[in-house]
C-alpha cells in the first residue's frame, strides 16, 4: 500500500543522505522524495512516498526515528491529509494539436507556462494520481519531456507536524 | 545506573576543568575533551592528517596512547576495552587508508552496539573533494556502520561535537560514533572556554523508563505462564542489568538462556540456566525456546542465528514480551505481543518491584511439569563429546581444561570467529557479565588478539585468554608486537586443526565433503613466530600435555604465551542447526550426518 511519510530533520549537510542510505541499505522503496527547509531554517521537511506491508512501514518509521538528526516522523496516510505534486510537461504542439493540448490543460486546471511554435510547457499541480491521469489522457507520443517534484503532503485540520 | 553515572562524571570533570577562556588549537581542544570524558587509553596509528593531534597527545600525560600495528586492531582493541569495562572505547586513525582499515573494526562494534568514539583525520577542508592524497569520504563510507558521525568543519564546533559524540555513543542503544577532523581544523586556534557540561539535542532523546502499564501487563502474562522461558541477549550486559536479571529469574524460578552475546548475564553454573541457544545452542535451550507458552525476551533481537527459520519458529503459539531500548529491534523478525521500550536495567527494576507486590504467583504444578520436561531434554547431555583416542587433542577438551583451571580466577576470554568461538561459548561456563568478549553480530575474524590486549590494559591484574584458531589468529597476528611494547601479557589458546574449521564443517555437511579452499597448507611455525615477537611459544600435540601447558602458561604471568594446540581436524561443532532449519531440528553428532 502507498504511504506518504513526512520527516522533520535537522537542516545539516549529509542529513538527507542518511535518510536515503537507510532506504537503500534495508531494501525499502522510495517512490518519490521531496525536501526543502521549513519556515525555521534549521529544519528541513522531507516528504517521502513509499510502499510496503504494514510491518515494513512500521520498520521504516522506526528506523527513520532512530537516525540521530531526525526530529519527527509522521505517516500522513494514517489520517486525513492533503497531497500535492507539481509537474511540468513539455508537449509537442503543432497544427491542430495546439488547440487540443490547450483544452486538455484547461480540463486538468493546468497552465501553459512556455510556448514555442512547436511546443507547450504545461504546469500542473495536484495529487500524484491526477498528474498520472493527465499523462494518460494526452497523446503519449506528444510528450517530449516530463518533470515531477514528487508528492509533498500535509495533515488536514488540527493535524500539525512541528517541533 | 552506569550510563547516567558516566554522563554525570563527564559533566563533573568538565566543570572542574572549566577555566578562563584560552586561545588554543583544535587538537588541544580535542585532547581536553578526551580528558574531560575521563578517557584513559587511546588506541591509534599516526599519519599525515593527524599529526597535529599526535603533537597535542605528546604534550600531555593523562591519556596513554597505544600504538597498534594496523588500524583495524586499534578499533578492535578499543572495542574490547569497551566490552570489558562498559566505558566508551576510543581509537584514533589517520585519513584515507587509516579510515578504510578501521572500517571492519567500526562495523564490528556497530553490530554489537558497543559504545565507541573513533577519531579520524581528514585532509584540510580546502582540499576535501579534490581527490587529495590520502583522502576518502569518511563520513560517507562509515555512515551505514555507525550510530552517528560528524565532520568537524569549524574548530569552534570541536568541543560541542566531542561532547555530543560521547553522549550519543554511550546513551540509548550504544554504538560507535565517528568524528572526522580535517587537518586545518586540528591546527586552527580558537577561544576555548571549557568542555560543555550538557548536551542539547532536540532530535535525540533516548528513553530509559519503560511504560509501566506494559510492564504490569507483561508481568501478569509472565506469572500466569505454564511453560515460561526467559531469553536474554547482549542488551542485559550493555545496560549493566545482570544483577536485576538474576533477581528476577530467581524470584520466578523460571528457566533462562543467554544468546552468544549475552553469556555471563546469568550464571552458567546455575541450574536455571539452560545454556546458550541458537544454531549451536543446547537441546534444552532450543526446545524450551520453541515450546514455551510465554517468552520474555530481554535485550535480545531474535537474530537469524538464534531463532533459525522464522516460519518454523512461528509454528508454535507463544506470547512474546520484548524489552529493548531500540524500538526498531521490536517486531523486526518476530511479531511481539507486549513490547516494552526502555533501558533493560530500568525496566527489570520496575518489574521486580511490581512482582514483589503482586499477589499472584506462578503455578507451582505447571512449573514443576515444565521443569520435568526440560530436565528430560537436559539429560541427553548434548555437549558430551567423544574423547577419542589418546593421541589426538579434542578442541572441546582444551576449552574445558582452561575453564576448570581458571573458573575461580575471574578470567576474561576473548575469541575470534569459527568453531573455536562456538566451543569456547559452549564449554567455558561464564558466571559473570563482560567476561566473554567476541564478535557476535558481524562475526569478524581477527578480533581475538586486539580484544585481549585492550582488556589486559584495562584489567592488568586479570588473566586474559584469547581462544582462537590458526585461521583467525593470522588476521591480526601483527598485534603480538603491540603486546610486547605495551606489556600486555595475554595467553593465546590456538585450536589449530589446519582447517578453516567452520567452513570445513559446512562443506562436510552441506557440500558433500568438497573442501573448497578451507585447508591451510603453509602455516607458520607459531612457536618461532611467538619467539620472533619476543614472546613464549608452545607446541602441544598430545592430550596429556594440554593441562601442563596451560598451567605453565599461567605461571608465566608476565609473558604473552602462544599455545599452538594441534587439535583433531575432523571435529565438528554440535549441536548444530543447519541454515534454513528450525531451531529444534538439531544435528547432535556425527551420527546424525
Amino acid at each position: 500500500m502507498k504511504h506518504i511519510i513526512a520527516v522533520l530533520i535537522e537542516n545539516e549537510a549529509g542529513a538527507l543522505s542518511r535518510v536515503v542510505g537507510l532506504f537503500s541499505a534495508r531494501g525499502y522503496n522510495i517512490e518519490s522524495l521531496t525536501v526543502a527547509p521549513t519556515e525555521d531554517p534549521s529544519l528541513s521537511r522531507i516528504t517521502l512516498q513509499t510502499s510496503g506491508s504494514d510491518d515494513v512501514i512500521e520498520q521504516i518509521t522506526k528506523h527513520l526515528n532512530r537516525l540521530i538528526e531526525v526530529v519527527k516522523v509522521v505517516d500522513l496516510t494514517e489520517g486525513a491529509y492533503t497531497e500535492r505534486e507539481l509537474m511540468m510537461v513539455k508537449v509537442r504542439a503543432v497544427g491542430k494539436e495546439r488547440e487540443e493540448m490547450k483544452r486538455m490543460a484547461d480540463i486538468f486546471r493546468g497552465r501553459v507556462i512556455d510556448v514555442t511554435d512547436k511546443s507547450y510547457t504545461i504546469e500542473l499541480t495536484g495529487d500524484v494520481a491526477k498528474n498520472d491521469a493527465f499523462l494518460e489522457a494526452i497523446e503519449h507520443s506528444a510528450i517530449l519531456e516530463t518533470v515531477r517534484t514528487g508528492a509533498c503532503g500535509i495533515g488536514r485540520g488540527e493535524r500539525i507536524l512541528r517541533v | 545506573m552506569e550510563i547516567s553515572k558516566a554522563e554525570l562524571q563527564s559533566a563533573a570533570q568538565a566543570s572542574a576543568l572549566s577555566q578562563t577562556p584560552i586561545e588554543i588549537n583544535g587538537s588541544d581542544i580535542l585532547v581536553k575533551s578526551l580528558q574531560a570524558e575521563g578517557v584513559q587509553f587511546v588506541w591509534g596509528y599516526p599519519g599525515g592528517a593527524v599529526l597535529h593531534i599526535y603533537d597535542a597527545l605528546y604534550k600531555q600525560n593523562t591519556i596513554e596512547h597505544v600504538l597498534v600495528r594496523h588500524e583495524q586492531a586499534a578499533v578492535h582493541a578499543a572495542d574490547g576495552y569497551a566490552r570489558a569495562t562498559g566505558e566508551v572505547g576510543v581509537a584514533l586513525v589517520t585519513s584515507g587508508p587509516g579510515v578504510t582499515n578501521a572500517v571492519t573494526g567500526i562495523a564490528t562494534a556497530y553490530m554489537d552496539s558497543i559504545p565507541m568514539v573513533i577519531i579520524t583525520g581528514q585532509v584540510p577542508t580546502h582540499a576535501i573533494g579534490l581527490d587529495a592524497f590520502q583522502e576518502c569520504d569518511t563520513v560517507g563510507i562509515t555512515r551505514p556502520i555507525v550510530k552517528h558521525n560528524f565532520l568537524v568543519k569549524d574548530v569552534r564546533e570541536m568541543a560541542d561535537i566531542m561532547k555530543k559524540a560521547f553522549h550519543i555513543a554511550r546513551t540509548g542503544r550504544p554504538g560507535p560514533v565517528v568524528v572526522d577532523i580535517p587537518k586545518d581544523v586540528s591546527f586552527k586556534r580558537t577561544t576555548y572556554t571549557g568542555y560543555p557540561t550538557s548536551v542539547d539535542m532536540r532530535s535525540y532523546n533516548p528513553v530509559r523508563k519503560g511504560h509501566s502499564g506494559q510492564i504490569r501487563k507483561a508481568l501478569q502474562l509472565l506469572v500466569g505462564a505454564k511453560r515460561p522461558f526467559i531469553y536474554t541477549g547482549g542488551g542485559v550486559l550493555l545496560s549493566e542489568a545482570s544483577a536485576e536479571l538474576r533477581t528476577l529469574v530467581d524470584m520466578l524460578g523460571y528457566p533462562c538462556t543467554n544468546t552468544l552475546m549475552g553469556l555471563g548475564a546469568y550464571p552458567a553454573s546455575d541450574r536455571k540456566f539452560l545454556g546458550m541457544l541458537g544454531m549451536h545452542g543446547t537441546i534444552e535451550a532450543n526446545n524450551a525456546m520453541q515450546n514455551c507458552d510465554v517468552l520474555l525476551a530481554v535485550g535480545a533481537r531474535f537474530d537469524d542465528r538464534v531463532i533459525g527459520n522464522p516460519k518454523h519458529f512461528a509454528q508454535n503459539e507463544r506470547k512474546i514480551i520484548h524489552i529493548d531500548i531500540d524500538p526498531s529491534s521490536i517486531s523486526k523478525r518476530v511479531k511481539v505481543d507486549i513490547p516494552i521500550v526502555g533501558d533493560v536495567k530500568d525496566v527489570l527494576t520496575e518489574m521486580i518491584g511490581m512482582l514483589r507486590e503482586l499477589p499472584a504467583k506462578p503455578d507451582p504444578q505447571s512449573l514443576a511439569a515444565w521443569w520435568e520436561t526440560i530436565e528430560a531434554w537436559r539429560s541427553r547431555d548434548c555437549l558430551k563429546y567423544d574423547h577419542g583416542s589418546s593421541d589426538v587433542i579434542k578442541p572441546q577438551y582444551v576449552v574445558e581444561t582452561l575453564w576448570n583451571m581458571t573458573k575461580d580466577a575471574d578470567a576474561y576470554i576473548t575469541s575470534d570467529v569459527g568453531q573455536h568461538q562456538m566451543w569456547a561459548a559452549q564449554y567455558y561456563r561464564f558466571d559473570q557479565p563482560r567476561r566473554w568478549i567476541n564478535s557476535g553480530g558481524l562475526g569478524t575474524m581477527g578480533v581475538g588478539i586486539p580484544y585481549a590486549m585492550g582488556i589486559k590494559l584495562a584489567k592488568p591484574d586479570s588473566e586474559v585468554y584469547c581462544v582462537t584458531g590458526e585461521g583467525s589468529v593470522q588476521m591480526c597476528i601483527q598485534e603480538l608486537s603491540t603486546c610486547l611494547q605495551y606489556n600486555t601479557p595475554i595467553k593465546i589458546v590456538a585450536l589449530n586443526n589446519r582447517y578453516l574449521g567452520m567452513v570445513r564443517q559446512w562443506q562436510e555437511i552441506e557440500y558433500s565433503g568438497r573442501y573448497s579452499h578451507s585447508y591451510m597448507d603453509a602455516l607458520p611455525d607459531f612457536v618461532k613466530l611467538a619467539e620472533a615477537y619476543g614472546h613464549v611459544g608452545m607446541l602441544i600435540e598430545r592430550p596429556e600435555d594440554v593441562e601442563p601447558a596451560l598451567r605453565e602458561a599461567r605461571r608465566l604471568k608476565d609473558r604473552t604465551v602462544f599455545m599452538d594446540f594441534r587439535t583433531d581436524p575432523t571435529e565438528n561443532v554440535f549441536p548444530m542447526v543447519q541454515a534454513g532449519k528450525g531451531i529444534t531440528e538439531m544435528l547432535l553428532g556425527s551420527e546424525d550426518l
